[in-house]
């Protein structure tokens, strides 16, 4: 049963992969050669965060589920980079940085909390 | 925009894809929080500081390749802290290791203190 379960989730994860890569789409071609390439990237970026979006979800303890939440800010920075270099808004670099700054803060906040101390000790 | 810069930018965005999503497998399948801590936050920390440095590489040393380098010293400084807080935290909150564990340090020195 348990191979069975790694079984299809390998498949799905794979045919997922698979699916990003060969599917052929219509990307707007505004800023010259390598648009799908990056289209395809950020489809790349979503599927991980969807892993990570799972682990939220179904983490046993309440530490995986921080872990989770801390991953995940650091791949919204990198979403956000591949975002600017697909629509060639440098803003959104800008958001890149708070969003690691707050989810910096966070995690460190989440994490004392689950240590059970207070925050000036 | 160089051509070259432009191909060896979509390579180090290339790398940096395939270590996010190793590492958020590791987070989904590893059996232990601290384990699933340490396969996510060095990957996924090398992945997005390699995207970083790829977007760098393609948008050429203005404004904002500038403050790529930026947040790639910023998210170099940050995670293993992050990583490190709360590992400490879920083992003072008593989580407890996977069963084939074979060391750990931390509850020997804190037996060691008490």
């Amino acid at each position: 049963m348990k191979t069975l379960s790694w079984l299809i989730g390998a498949v799905v994860v794979v045919g997922l992969i698979a699916l990003i890569i060969f599917v052929e789409d219509e990307f707007p071609s505004y800023l010259g050669a390598g648009k799908g390439f990056v289209y395809r990237a950020i489809y790349i970026l979503i599927l991980a965060s969807v892993l990570c979006l799972f682990r939220v979800a179904f983490g046993p303890t309440a530490a995986d589920r921080i872990v989770a939440t801390d991953i995940f800010g650091i791949l919204v920075v990198g979403f956000c980079a591949v975002v600017s270099v697909a629509t060639g808004r440098s803003w959104y670099i800008d958001v890149g940085i708070a969003w690691a700054l707050q989810s910096f803060i966070g995690a460190l906040a989440l994490s004392k909390y689950l240590e059970g101390k207070a925050f000036d000790e | 925009m160089n051509s070259v810069f432009d191909m060896a930018g979509f390579g180090f965005i290339l790398l940096g894809l395939f270590f996010d999503l190793v590492g958020c497998l590791g987070l989904v399948r590893l059996p232990d929080v601290y384990n699933r801590l340490q396969a996510a936050t060095k990957c996924v920390t090398l992945g997005t500081c390699s995207i970083l440095f790829g977007t760098f590489l393609v948008l050429g040393p203005t404004a904002a390749g500038l403050k790529c380098l930026l947040c790639i010293v910023f998210v170099i400084l940050t995670a293993p802290v992050a990583a490190h807080a709360i590992a400490r935290g879920g083992h003072r909150a008593g989580i407890r290791l996977w069963e084939k564990s074979v060391v750990d340090r931390y509850a020997e020195d804190k037996e060691g203190e008490a």
